[in-house]
């Protein structure tokens, strides 16, 4: 179902649903991935991972390995240097531990050998001597003065005295004054909420094959989110140039934020350099869940005031996220994200990022933000029950809209929040009778979107059909959207245009495909370099005609004189123009480079209807209906692609998904059978409602949508259950003996 | 490693018993492949018994069913005879992991791999079932419920290897049922489990009954007093609270990533009492 | 570690190959076959990115030996277009955008393939209880039950 609201142009392709370029090698199997490719004389690499938590590398003996026959290369930290700046010394020493482990999982060692099975064997003749430290894994605990430390000396100016070294950063955002709103409440509510540690759960491993050579000219094929920040950090992690690292992104297995680092790929150019051999790495399931991805694991206080009917006077947020054992500023995203869809008087959030002995975090869909909207949503659902009203008439009333000074700081242009909330108010789930057991849940969600740096480069072949190449790796259908946008302002059929991912050295920077940029970014500089084509076209056919550049009109994929006083010319189409290129001043191709900006901020709401057997704690999902303001949809199968994947990984997040660590700080469940993300019977249709409501920083209105539909799900089942129950869930995931425990202690 | 695929028994036993390092019997390979890749067992040797006669076909006998060793999941889930007498016995099997898991598992690969939480072996062990084992010595028929003796390990002496399990024959007004609970609706490993096996008299009164729980001891458990609590009854309430509080007495779990002690204490009540229901009305028990 | 020397039949095709002992069929589909529309998501049989069928059956190929399958007919992704017409669900993946990432596609479609050969009618709650042991992380599993149930609806009626 789509639902225009206003500002409508005439679109073409914009809006249709063309097959995908990519499909078809995807659905006979000949996509290539990050574990697919191979080349003459490549090894195979394998990484020897810490078994403990925290421990100091007292001595690393790999004699016996590099003597097995068939092992070609071993390294460890000491083959890499120690990089000045924090952040890459960061993401190196998570790549390959120097003195210290610092989580279970964390990298010692590698070999490059002939087979796996030679690999294998060669870890196992690696022998560390660690001495073990104390561990801390919660984020709580992690905080407390006497904590074990993490690591030391990381510690920023803005935090205040009191807490232990692992605290490493704090921030504050709001406005107004505090103490004067909640005098003015009739009732505040003040509750604490912890969510753990999630996973991306992408189904494809980390992959790559490096290539060095003697000369220091580096090719490394990888699946990854972004290939030039790839290049950027392996080639000064490693010292060379980066215009000696040719990065090709291959087709990706999923990310969702989670392949916006590097992992195995420093090691396995370190080890194509020491063997001169090339070396393919991939990741067991095992080594991602314990080495890549995780979520921050947050702990929030919640405060908020409201009068009788319904308006919110007062709300205060601490928020304690830790992204283990690195510094991560992903508390900050949650700190802003929190109140985002109100429009409040006086609003504070306060966060502390926490140093734990847990893989560092890396980004996840929305990353910060449904963690801190899931303590904020809870808490106003609260205050609806106990206040009755109806969560949704209350979410309308104190809706942020344009001219809304956000909680954050800026005050929004043109958003979807309301849109979204009348469209949910109207839809039938919204009134639909529920039975024994079952509950309804409601939430709002926020992602902020980005643009960033991006290049295009668009050719106009000399057949007339359109090439476009730019450097955002793919993973939900961009290609398609893209190609759309190109064919719509070029006036030629989608067929006409063929849109590639170039490797580094084909075209130049672009950001990582992160923050729901691309289809925003990418598309705004295909449409702004189909200009600059359309704009070269002009000129040609004005010099073939013989007349002012400023005589000739763009109209329908076709130059036309401006008006009869120009002349009587036969228009001509891009084909006419393409095929005598070579007589007029030659190839044709436009180009657009730009830090986009505009990217226009998302709201989206979901509604989720649960029934939770009383015995045993098991919910089902029964229903769930998302709305998302989209901008303007160009593949809205795509859309409400991402709108439903979104939501099912925030159902995931809610009910059964979490990182379980041992008393010894070792992670118990490193595996897809543990580690439990919805399988397809566990969820029902997931419908998406599409809104439309143009974002004005981009040519078609168009915004990102990739992060929203992650937010709204976990306070939208938190809700939905404890409605169900009676009793208030204030932790996710909400696991069956979750569920039965908060039921006996609440003696429901 | 080596890997055998002999075609007969004897010749399986030869070199299971002849091994001086670590054999492993491979059937479904569901489990035992599983725990190669992590490293957690390095076979010397691996025994496919599947080109054995007789290890993948379902035969009736003296008014049961022997069922080969290396019959997989979706083999006997589509055997209707088996079906039909045995619906708890397949539903347990059937729940085995995903439909890939179904095409290779074996209720035999199920009992050796001696989890407390194998989801085939609560119904064959209310199924009064015995196991054949084949071994240097010769044939001898064992309880499934004395084939496994803690986790991860099993009664069989060395050489010894499971050829085919047995489901005796049963009186009229018969039938079975097994639940588990698993926090997804598929692909979990139970966290608690229950099995009911029961014979109704023609009134409908339950006149024999046997009732194994799961997931909740280093063993599947047979519960004597849960099974005494239903016999002589109609599953009225008061039987039912009964079972299920013998079953949550014969509980002795453990607290681990799957579930807590007092979950799965509670939860293995509540699972007997919904099997049972489903077991009688399956042996035309009217509530 | 003495090699095992193995023929079958592979997507219709006579295929031979050498491979050590512990060596799973996946990892000969994918290494010695070249075979990589056959995924590896987890190797333990709880994702179903490597689903082939072996003798008709479905199963996961990291959980199978290679010197299991002598003499066996495998079925992979790549058998499953017959030359270059798209089978039903293939054609039906790409109408329906029942792909993002698109990795678990070629284990999906195997799937899939399987279960409308047994059930050419199944129900929305058959197939997702059938795809239970293939893990989508993009779609939350909408449009692939819908692409399956279009293929099905679609191939009854050829």
């Amino acid at each position: 179902m789509n639902m225009r609201v206003k500002g409508e142009r005439a679109f073409k392709v914009v809006g249709t649903r063309p097959p995908r370029p990519d499909g078809v090698d995807k659905v006979i199997g000949r996509a290539l991935y990050g574990a697919d490719v191979s080349a003459p004389g490549m090894l195979t690499g394998h990484i020897l991972r810490s078994p403990h938590a925290h421990a100091e590398i007292v001595s690393i003996d790999t004699s016996a390995a590099e003597a097995l026959p068939g092992v070609k290369a071993v390294i460890t930290s000491g083959d890499f240097g120690v990089p000045e700046d924090s952040a890459l010394r960061d993401v190196q020493d998570h790549c390959m531990a120097r003195g210290k482990v610092l989580y279970d999982g964390h990298a010692v060692a590698a070999v490059a050998a002939t087979s796996p099975a030679v690999a294998k064997a060669a870890l196992k003749l690696i022998k560390v001597e660690y001495r073990k430290l104390p561990h801390v894994t919660d984020v709580d605990e992690a905080m407390k003065p006497d904590a074990p430390v993490v690591q030391s000396g990381l510690v920023h100016e803005t935090v205040a005295p009191g807490f232990s070294e692992n605290v490493t950063s704090y921030c504050e955002f709001g406005h107004g004054d505090l103490e004067a709103g909640f005098a003015k409440a009739d009732r505040i509510i003040e509750r604490s909420f912890t969510t753990a540690a999630t996973h991306q759960g992408y189904i494809e491993p980390h992959a790559c094959l490096a290539s060095m050579n003697a000369d220091g000219k580096a090719d490394l094929w990888c699946c990854t989110q972004g290939h030039y920040h790839v290049r950027a950090v392996c080639s000064a992690i490693l010292g060379m140039e980066a215009s000696q690292l040719k990065v090709t992104a291959s087709e990706i297995g999923g990310g969702f934020g989670g392949k916006t680092t590097v992992f195995i790929e420093p090691v396995a150019l370190a080890l194509s350099r020491k063997s001169g051999r090339p070396v393919k790495m991939v990741m067991s399931r095992d080594e991602v869940f314990r080495a890549t991805g995780p979520t921050v694991a947050t702990s929030t206080d919640v405060k908020i005031g409201m009068t009788k009917d319904g308006r919110i006077t007062a709300a205060e947020a601490r928020l304690r996220y830790s992204g283990g054992a690195f510094p991560c500023g992903t508390v900050e995203m949650g700190a802003q994200a929190a109140f985002a869809p109100y429009d409040l008087d006086a609003v504070r959030t306060y966060g502390w990022n926490v140093l734990t002995n847990r893989p560092k975090e890396a980004s996840y869909r929305a990353p910060g933000a449904p963690q801190a909207i899931y303590a904020v949503e809870s808490v106003v659902d609260e205050l609806c029950l106990e206040l009755g009203l109806d969560p949704l008439d209350v979410r309308v009333k104190n809706a942020a809209q344009k001219g809304t000074l956000s909680s954050y700081g800026p005050t929004f242009d043109d958003i979807g929040l309301m849109a979204t909330l009348e469209a949910a108010k109207a839809h039938p789930h919204w009134s639909a009778p529920l039975g024994p057991n079952q509950g309804r849940g409601f939430s709002a969600g926020f992602w902020f979107n980005f643009g960033g740096n991006t290049c295009v480069t668009l050719n106009i072949n000399t057949d007339g059909t359109v090439s476009v190449t730019e450097g955002n790796p793919d993973i939900g259908g961009s290609r398609a959207s893209i190609s759309q946008m190109a064919a719509e302002e070029l006036g030629v059929p989608y067929e006409k245009v063929r849109t590639v991912i170039g490797d580094t050295t084909s075209i130049g920077h672009s950001d990582i495909t992160d923050g729901s940029r691309v289809t925003f970014a990418v598309g705004l500089a295909t449409i702004k370099a189909a200009r600059d084509a359309i704009q070269k076209m002009c000129s040609r056919v004005a010099q073939i005609w013989g007349i002012d550049e400023e005589a000739v009109v763009w109209e329908d994929g076709y130059v036309k004189p401006a008006s009869p006083n120009a002349g009587d010319f036969k228009p001509m189409s891009i084909e006419e123009i393409a095929a005598i290129s070579f007589q007029t001043g030659g190839p044709i191709a436009g180009h657009h480079e730009v830090n986009a900006e505009g990217a226009g901020v998302s709201f989206g709401v979901h509604i989720a209807d649960v029934e939770v057997d009383p015995e045993t704690g098991a919910t089902k999902v029964l229903r769930y209906t998302v709305f998302q303001d989209a901008g303007k949809a160009v593949h809205p199968d795509y859309v409400e692609g991402q709108m439903q994947g979104g939501a099912a990984q925030g159902i995931g997040w809610a009910l059964n998904e979490e990182y379980i660590y041992g008393e010894d700080g070792r992670l118990q469940n490193p595996g897809f059978l543990d580690y439990r993300v919805p399988v397809a019977s566990d969820l029902p249709r997931i419908e998406p409602v599409i809104l439309e409501i143009p974002n004005p920083g981009h040519p078609y209105g168009v915004r990102g949508v990739g992060e929203t539909s992650i937010v709204p799900p976990l306070a939208a089942l938190s809700n939905a259950v404890s409605r169900a129950l009676g009793v208030r869930m204030t932790r996710l995931p909400m696991s069956p003996p979750t569920i039965l425990k908060a039921v006996s202690a609440a003696g429901v | 490693m080596r890997y055998e695929k002999p075609e007969s028994t004897a010749e399986a036993v030869r070199l299971l018993a002849n091994e001086a390092g670590l054999a492993r019997v491979l059937a479904g390979g569901t489990d035992l492949l599983v725990q190669m890749k992590s490293g957690m067992v390095e076979p010397d040797l691996v025994v496919d018994i599947k080109q054995i006669a007789g290890m993948r076909t379902v035969t009736p006998e003296a008014g049961g069913f022997r069922i080969g060793a290396a019959v997989s999941g979706a083999e006997l889930g589509e055997n209707a005879e088996v079906v039909a007498q045995w619906p708890g016995v397949v539903e347990g099997f059937n729940l085995i992991g995903s439909t890939q898991v179904q095409g290779r598992c074996t209720m035999a690969g199920n009992l050796c791999n001696a989890s407390p939480a194998g989801d085939a072996v609560p119904s064959l062990v209310a199924a009064n079932a015995t196991a054949r084992v084949a071994g240097p010595n010769g044939e001898r028929d064992v309880t499934i419920e004395q084939i496994p003796v803690g986790p991860g390990r099993i009664s069989l002496a060395k050489g010894e290897f499971i050829t085919s399990i047995f489901l005796p024959a049963r009186p009229a007004r018969s039938s079975d049922a097994y639940l588990r609970f698993i926090p997804r609706t598929e692909m979990d490993i139970a966290v608690a489990s229950a099995a009911v096996n029961l014979t109704l008299g023609e009134d409908g009164t339950v006149t024999a009954a046997r009732v194994a729980v799961g997931a909740v001891a280093p063993t599947v458990r047979l519960v004597e007093p849960a099974a005494q609590a239903l016999i002589g009854t109609k599953l009225d309430e008061d039987a039912l609270a009964a079972l299920a509080a013998a079953c949550s007495a014969a509980a002795n779990p453990i607290n681990d990533k799957r579930g807590t002690i007092e979950y799965r204490t509670h939860v293995v009540g509540v699972l007997a009492k919904r099997a049972a229901l489903i077991a009688y009305e399956r042996a035309g028990g009217r509530k | 570690m003495k090699s095992i020397h193995v023929a079958a039949t592979i997507n219709g095709d006579p295929a031979e190959f050498v491979c050590e002992p512990q060596e799973t069929l996946l990892d000969v589909l994918r290494n010695r076959l070249g075979l990589t529309g056959v995924k590896e998501g987890c190797g333990t049989g709880d994702c179903g990115a490597c689903s082939v069928t072996v003798n008709g059956r479905l199963v996961c190929s990291c959980l199978v030996l290679g010197g299991e399958v002598q003499g066996a007919e495998i079925g992979t992704i790549e058998g499953m277009a017959d030359a270059d017409r798209l089978h039903p669900l293939q054609q039906s993946f790409i109408d329906n955008a029942a792909l993002q990432c698109g990795v678990c596609t070629p284990g999906i479609l195997v799937a899939a393939e399987a279960l409308l050969k047994k059930n050419p009618d199944p129900t929305e709650t058959e197939i997702r209880y059938w795809l239970a042991g293939n893990l989508c992380r993009c779609t939350g599993y909408d449009k692939i039950v819908q692409a399956v149930q279009d293929a099905a609806q679609q191939m009854r009626g050829a």
